[in-house]
């Protein structure tokens, strides 16, 4: 945790309400994203008890499992569930646009789809459960002993590749409520009840007259904020198992239905709150304007999602149940570039951010006291090329050293050099820069206006560096023999499906 | 179902503390949790004391919701019972193919009850006088279900109930933890694995301490133990050999700092009690409440928000450490990236200039007042 943060929660703690950490949104919000909220069965591995789902906030749609220990009935609630979700992806499908990959030789005419589909969750625990549903159902066969409907299946397919994609901070295709309003905002609370998303709320949007920390007590009292799951609250599942023997021991099917009518309302009744609450919440973010970045990060999504689609349509197979070791490498590669992209984009975005670096002597913020745009210099080979000077004014020199390459937000494709550093006699530090690119393709002086610091603009240097596309490692087939060779594809096995239906 | 027997003789001083209550005993739940937040003086007295922790929440004010879901409780019983079956065949199963014993079968010794008596000291003894002819048998294919060992927590006698000791294999006898919690494609939750694990230690340190008591090699005990899950989405079980050699050193460690629990009861004044009990005559508390948050106040806590998850008394402390601005109510990080600073309210001030820092608190107090300073500067809209 940052400095800032530090400052931030301390800030919190003294006002009783949550503190910015951002001042732009660093997270894709979806026109339409499907807002989903799974309850788990308490004590099962992965045993569905409800879930609330649907794109419209006034139209929840509630799905229920009559018999929560009954295989049959999971399955059926999965391929309810799936004629939600499956509906919902497939109508970003067919609305594409075509853009080019690659350069010279290599460059080839590629189709994506124009948006991709959003699944937003409560919390990390709701995309943990929705993943062990995924890997529940994608294995399961269609036909023969206990078939299910073919939605089911295909339903565990798109849950696995939802929640692999919530592991990418770049991502913004799965993600948890409280995972986004983290990002953006420090409460006067631990992160351990941060992870509740009706405390954490309370400290970002109190109710009227009343504030942060009385709030967050409030919704630690299940029976006024019901927890935002999976796992429910014990008392509500003992009334729950009340209504489960009422069920099943109904004497007649007219006494049966209106048991189930009773555990729907109470169902509902669990978890309209926080359906309320997930809506609210993406109204908060929705208020902050999308950082520089988020677009072409949203692009890579709907990239991936692109791909995805197009294999699932394939009838591509399930993803196996392991990651062989060079998919495996491949992946930790994307997710350790994707943590860096995230960390340099979200500076780059957004000052407050970009401050943390200030403090740790990554950046340096001045005011520019000298400027000398017109200036050139004598390259090795003889000509003379545009390099324009200009002298920072900053308080402290931070980390920066003579050589250093840095880089300033407001002008990303211009390189500045570190030439010199000096003392004042008064107290700040000068840096001298030199300035490449970013001009125009003029060599000659003086640069197009606007495309170099002036004089008396405050401007940030940091030695961050700009996310550039890292090298790609070998794919499958070249996968050297130190590291096993290329791997057998992933067959499913009787063993994959195998599993005890009692 | 907790088991009455007479106590044996603890510290008089604790008792009282306890007054006429009845004594919760400790469990490894209970070990282990200290072990967490070692330093939390108040949680390891009334511990000692077997303080019902839960009651005295109550008595104070806000409480914990702490309990376990119909659903969880009926499952994890399930399961035990099905491994239990048949005279354990699948627990045999499962020993036989993670220790690669030859042996088709074995005898189960049923620990829960002697007799028709189900309290700590005559299983105990019995769970001794087991573990003594085992030892003196290579062959011994006794599993002991159940078994009843005896720890000493700082200064207190604990009654330790493992689900299972293994028979004797390879010269070694195993601990076995049976959990409900499942294992998909091989794989746990990391945090439950590790609390059980922790859970394991202390049964391993407790067989060890009762095999000593009977003038037995405690090496052989085995620094492994037998953790046994639900397999996949299932009901199967499924078995797999956790090393513990870390945790037993963690918890061995944190076991010795907790030793002088008996000290610190004794710098309460002689007649401070924690006796819930009500008077059967007029329904009142025997003990008033403004006494009880005296005596409980004369207990140094140390709260963190993990003691959340685990301890009854949390919110209770949690509202004094908000009180008090103590740094630890927003986390580990937090509390640990202001050295030296006594409550948040004062971290606040100085990183606003309104406080002048001391000599100690200088180097902090710089870095939070730039840090507050470019918040402000940058949430305005200042530049870059």
């Amino acid at each position: 945790m940052s400095t800032l943060r530090v400052a931030a929660a301390l800030e919190a703690a003294a006002t009783g309400r949550a503190a910015p950490v951002t001042t732009v949104r660093h997270v894709h919000l979806a026109d339409r994203p499907l807002v989903l909220i799974p309850l788990s069965l308490a004590g099962e591995a992965c045993a569905p008890l409800a879930a609330m789902v649907g794109t419209d906030r006034d139209a929840p749609v509630l799905l229920t499992v009559p018999n929560p220990k009954d295989r049959t009935d999971r399955f059926h609630f999965a391929a309810r569930l799936a004629g939600h979700v499956l509906p919902y992806c497939e109508t970003f499908a067919t609305d594409t646009e075509s853009y080019e990959y690659g350069r010279g030789k290599a460059r080839e005419l590629r189709e994506r789809s124009t948006d991709a589909p959003q699944l937003i969750v409560p919390n990390r625990a709701g995309v943990g459960f929705l993943r062990l549903l995924g890997r529940s159902t994608r294995f399961r066969r269609t036909e023969g002993p206990y078939a299910v409907d073919p939605a089911v299946p295909r339903l565990g397919q798109w849950l696995s590749w939802f929640t692999d994609q919530n592991e990418f901070p770049t991502s913004s295709l799965c993600v948890g409520l409280t995972q986004m309003l983290t990002a953006h905002w420090a409460t006067g609370q631990s992160p351990t009840e941060d992870a509740h998303l009706p405390a954490l709320m309370g400290w970002i949007d109190p109710p009227p007259d009343t504030d942060g920390p009385t709030a967050a007590r409030q919704a630690e009292d299940p029976s006024r904020f019901p927890p935002a799951g999976p796992t429910t609250d014990p008392v509500f599942d003992g009334m729950l198992t009340e209504l489960y023997t009422a069920i099943g021991q109904a004497s007649s099917e007219r006494r049966r239905a209106a048991a189930i009518r009773q555990l729907e309302e109470q169902l509902r009744t669990q978890l309209l709150p926080t359906w309320r609450l997930m809506w609210r919440g993406l109204d908060l973010l929705e208020e902050r304007s999308a950082g520089r970045s988020v677009a072409s990060r949203w692009q890579t999504d709907r990239d991936r999602f692109t791909g995805f689609a197009a294999y699932v349509a394939d009838g591509g197979l399930p993803q196996g149940r392991w990651e062989h070791a060079s998919g495996a490498a491949r992946r930790l590669a994307r997710l350790e570039d994707a943590a860096d992209r995230y960390a340099s984009e979200r500076a780059f975005d957004d000052p407050l951010v970009m401050a943390e670096y200030e403090l740790t002597g990554e950046a340096v913020v001045g005011v520019v006291t000298v400027a000398n745009p017109s200036r050139t210099v004598v390259s090795s080979s003889g000509r003379r090329l545009l390099r324009p000077s200009l002298t920072l004014t900053v308080p402290h020199s931070g980390r920066l050293r003579v050589g250093d390459e840095v880089r300033s937000p407001a002008r990303t494709g211009q390189k500045a050099e570190v030439l010199a550093i000096r003392r004042t006699e008064e107290g700040p530090y000068e840096i001298d820069f030199e300035l490449s690119g970013g001009m125009g393709r003029s060599q000659r002086p003086p640069p197009p206006p606007g495309t170099v610091p002036e004089l008396g603009d405050e401007v940030c240097y940091t030695s961050l560096s700009v996310f550039t596309l890292p090298a790609a490692l070998p794919d499958d087939a070249s996968t050297p023999w130190t590291h096993g060779g290329p791997p057998q594809p992933h067959a499913p096995t009787d063993d994959d499906a195998n599993e005890a239906w009692e | 179902m907790p088991p009455t027997s007479p106590q044996a003789p603890g510290s008089i001083r604790l008792d009282r503390l306890r007054g006429s209550m009845e004594r919760q005993d400790y469990s490894a739940r209970k070990i282990t949790a200290l072990t967490v937040n070692p330093g939390c003086e108040r949680r390891a007295v009334l511990d000692a004391a077997g303080i019902d922790k839960s009651g005295l929440a109550a008595r104070l004010g806000p409480t914990a919701p702490f309990g376990q879901s119909p659903f969880a409780i009926t499952r994890q019983r399930a399961f035990e019972e099905q491994l239990k079956a048949n005279g354990y065949a699948e627990l045999i199963t499962l020993l036989r193919a993670e220790l690669e014993v030859p042996v088709a079968e074995a005898a189960v010794a049923d620990l829960n009850t002697v007799g028709e008596n189900a309290g700590w000291w005559p299983r105990a003894g019995e769970t001794r006088r087991l573990l003594g002819a085992i030892a003196a048998d290579h062959d011994a294919r006794v599993i002991l279900d159940h078994p009843v060992l005896t720890l000493n927590v700082a200064g207190t006698n604990a009654y330790l109930v493992p689900d299972a000791v293994s028979h004797r294999i390879g010269d070694h006898l195993y601990i076995v933890v049976i959990k409900s919690f499942a294992a998909v494609d091989g794989q746990a939750d990391a945090g439950k694995v590790a609390e059980a694990a922790k859970q394991a230690a202390v049964y391993v340190l407790a067989l060890r301490s009762v095999l000593s008591g009977i003038g037995v090699d405690p090496t052989l005990v085995a620094e492994k133990f037998l953790l046994v899950l639900p397999k996949d989405f299932a009901n199967r079980p499924y078995g797999r050999l956790v090393d513990l050699r870390q945790q037993l050193d963690a918890v061995r460690h944190q076991l010795a700092r907790l030793g002088r629990v008996e000290e610190r009861a004794a710098t309460l004044p002689p007649e401070a009690t924690l006796d819930l009990s009500t008077d059967p005559r007029t329904g009142h508390p025997t003990v008033g409440t403004d006494e009880l948050v005296h005596t409980v106040e004369a207990l140094p806590h140390l709260y963190g928000p993990r003691c959340l998850d685990m301890c009854e008394l949390s919110r209770y402390c949690r509202d004094a450490a908000l009180r008090d601005g103590d740094p630890a109510h927003l986390g580990s990080v937090v509390r640990d990236s202001l050295p030296g600073l006594a409550s948040t309210a004062a971290a606040y001030a100085l990183a606003r200039g309104e406080l002048n820092p001391s000599a100690a608190q200088e180097e902090v107090a710089a870095l939070l007042g730039d840090a507050v300073r470019l918040r402000t500067l940058r949430l305005a809209g200042g530049a870059a």
